[in-house]
């Protein structure tokens, strides 16, 4: 017999653990001398309160969708996939050579270009590891990390010593030419008669991870494959008494969370900067660790968590702007998400079964 | 290369290798124990940020090590209380406390010194000195010489160089981080608290029913861990740089994590491991690109390398790193 209600794992745990890392959030704006309820207005009306901070919401949402979804389809098969950051740079350079290097006629064909391009070299990044993980017992965790630091190493020595422009400075490669621009929401709305800011950057790109989320639903609670990916992860012994060889489902499942990682970068390297620049990631790898964790490892919960944090994202660039409160608040406010919602998830569980087992008893 | 050259690189290696090898063998400790610890990372940077904001007020670089060490370990009891207590997943602990260093250490810098997330430099009495040897080449002597300490040594014979810049003029922290090695060695190796922590790490439930405490133990091990890490971010802020820096630590918390397992999970392995890694960072620093008969070993390669190494080493093509058995499994008391 489950020891909760189901409603209470999938909504009222994660509020909960929401509420207490925003209750301390809180506690850290007193600290540091400035009113949390002031904050949090700013917040909304900067990353709500118009279309532009709606456009730049949505922005960071989709490229915490992508990073999020590699890190659930990955959790799934109970591996953790801390290689996102990596994998989304090895994306941007796949957007890269896909923009740079072959003269698209329109973005619809330059746009399937560099998701596959992206994707594969995503994919790829995140092969070794999973090789790796599944032949040699190497520790998935330490090699993905190591692999974020040698993407990093790999991007700078090919922004610098290949893709920089002659005569540039800056470690960045070349703008992309004209036919490779992404429609931004203000290109699509218009002809609708909805006006919508023009300098935000939210593109064509949110509705591909809300056709990613669709996918990954399908994939995991719809298709075989899925199916063994979630065995694999309840109990690989079991898995493997059903006939399900752990070797691949590691490495298959990998290979998705590393393509979903790496897609990433068609929003922010094609839709948003239209180059390549050095720290194009800004971190969205790691951010999905705390949208897996948030949204249950679910697509619909990854949405929300992603809306969620891209708002923190928005607001927090407008608190920056506007208030003495650095933009590394968000940094704070995503580690308290981080540790409640995954490290201390059982601080909150343990009391809530009790009281419901409480309840239960005293129906009974 | 001249010999003064290579000796120079190799001070330099020393230097950048104390923060690793203080942080690796932090690693060691927790990791022996069974608790994997990424936020090594994290927790210098907290010391980093407290060394040098309280040797900044107080103007006492002691101050200042002290913060560091106590910052360091209330995020190892943050994460004793996330891994040990509540069993939660060690891993996402330590990724939550890496964040948490990352914002917190600006964010408050910033409040306090509002000098955009970094604390103000340090002078005199809030920086370690270098630890001047006898009979070394050092400050006294050019000030009775008038030539500086680089033209002295220069002047200087070849054992006389290597006396007087390798191995003279550290601050105390480099020595008291290579004294840690052998008395890390000695603590795990010859002592029964060594024994226990080490049987903790590969068979828990063995350690319980001999009627020893399990999550004690562990406690220990972790409370270690940050006092070393402590000491590590409190040189970058007070030894080897003059203040915090946001970010200052730089992903030196997972190279040790990588020399850590390079050294699998040995103290005296674990200082070749640091020094290698060490020399990397000072080739990397000192000669960027480095042209080796018209082949061009660019500074990108030179700085992934000890994550190269790393991956190699797991991958366990040249000699196989098996970690304690028990590493990163919660200890749940058999009912």
């Amino acid at each position: 017999m489950e020891k909760m209600p189901r409603w209470a794992d999938v909504v009222l745990i994660p509020l909960i653990s929401l509420l207490l890392a925003a209750f301390i959030s809180a506690l850290v704006i007193i600290a540091i001398g400035e009113d949390p309820i002031a904050a949090v207005k700013l917040m909304i009306n900067g990353a709500l309160g118009s279309t532009y901070g709606w456009g730049y919401t949505l922005y960071y949402a989709t490229n915490f969708i992508f990073t999020g979804l590699a890190v659930a389809v990955a959790f799934h098969a109970r591996m953790f996939n801390i290689g996102g950051e990596g994998q989304a740079m090895l994306g941007g350079l796949g957007v890269a050579i896909a923009c740079l290097y072959i003269p698209w006629p329109h973005w619809t064909v330059a746009l399937l270009a560099a998701i596959v391009m992206s994707g594969l070299l995503g994919a790829a990044w995140a092969a070794i590891p999973a090789y790796l993980q599944a032949k040699r017992g190497s520790h998935i965790v330490i090699t993905t990390i190591m692999f974020n630091f040698i993407a990093a190493g790999l991007l700078n020595y090919v922004l610098v010593n290949v893709m920089r422009p002659a005569g540039s400075m800056d470690p960045a490669s070349a703008k992309f030419p004209e036919p490779t621009h992404l429609p931004t929401l203000h290109d699509m709305l218009t002809p609708l008669g909805i006006s919508f800011s023009k300098a935000a950057p939210a593109n064509v790109s949110l509705f591909v991870a809300l056709i990613a989320c669709v996918l990954v639903w399908l994939l995991i609670w719809r298709m075989k494959l899925g199916y063994e990916i979630r065995a694999q992860g309840h109990s690989e012994s079991a898995a493997k008494y059903a006939g399900i060889n752990p070797t691949r489902i590691i490495i298959i499942s990998m290979l998705i969370s590393g393509g979903l990682a790496g897609a990433m970068a068609i929003n922010n390297v094609m839709g948003e900067a239209e180059r390549l620049v050095m720290n194009a990631t800004e971190g969205a790898g790691f951010i999905g660790i705390a949208v897996a964790l948030m949204g249950r490892n679910h697509p619909f919960g990854v949405v929300l968590a992603a809306v969620l944090f891209g708002f923190l994202y928005q607001g927090g660039a407008e608190l920056a702007l506007w208030t003495d409160i650095p933009r590394e608040l968000i940094v704070v406010i995503q580690a308290l998400v981080i540790l409640f919602t995954g490290a201390l998830d059982n601080m909150v569980r343990m009391p809530l079964e009790r009281i419901f087992l409480a309840l239960r008893k005293e129906r009974n | 290369m001249d010999f003064l050259t290579l000796i120079q690189v190799l001070d330099s290696t020393l230097r950048l290798a104390t923060p690793l090898l203080l942080a690796c063998l932090a690693g060691l400790y927790s990791e022996r124990a069974g608790i994997f610890d990424i936020g090594l990372e994290g927790k210098m940077l907290v010391a980093a940020m407290f060394a040098g904001a309280v040797a900044a007020v107080s103007g006492n670089v002691w101050m200042g090590l002290l913060a560091g060490i106590a910052a360091s370990m209330s995020l190892s009891a943050l994460h004793g209380i996330a891994s040990i207590t509540f069993r939660g997943n060690q891993l996402i602990s330590g990724v939550a406390i890496n964040f948490l260093a990352a914002g917190m250490t600006v964010l408050v810098a910033q409040s306090w010194f509002g000098q955009g997330g970094r604390t103000p430099s340090l002078m005199g009495g809030g920086r370690f000195d270098g630890i001047e040897l006898p009979f070394a080449i050092g400050p006294k002597d050019a000030a009775l010489s008038d030539l500086s300490v680089t033209k002295l040594i220069e002047q200087a014979g070849p054992i006389q160089q290597v006396y007087s810049e390798l191995i003279s003029g550290h601050t105390i922290l480099v020595y008291v981080a290579l004294l840690c090695v052998p008395a890390t060695w000695w603590l795990l190796f010859r002592t029964r608290f060594g024994l226990r922590l080490r049987a903790v790490g590969e068979a828990p439930e063995a350690v319980d029913t001999a009627g020893v405490s399990v999550v004690g133990l562990r406690f220990a091990a972790v409370a270690i861990c940050g006092v070393l890490c402590g000491v590590a971010g409190a040189y970058l802020a007070t030894g080897l740089q003059a203040g915090f820096v946001k970010d200052m630590t730089a992903g030196r918390g997972f190279i040790a994590l990588a020399a850590l397992i390079f050294a699998k999970w040995r103290p005296w392995y674990a200082l070749s491991a640091t020094l290698l890694f060490g020399l990397l960072q000072a080739i990397a620093v000192r000669f960027q690109n480095i042209e080796i008969g018209g082949f061009v070993i660019p500074v990108q390669f030179t700085e992934s390398l000890p994550y190269i190494l790393t991956v190699v080493i797991l991958a366990g093509f040249v000699g196989k790193a098996i970690p304690p058995r028990a590493g990163g499994e919660p200890y749940v008391k058999e009912n």
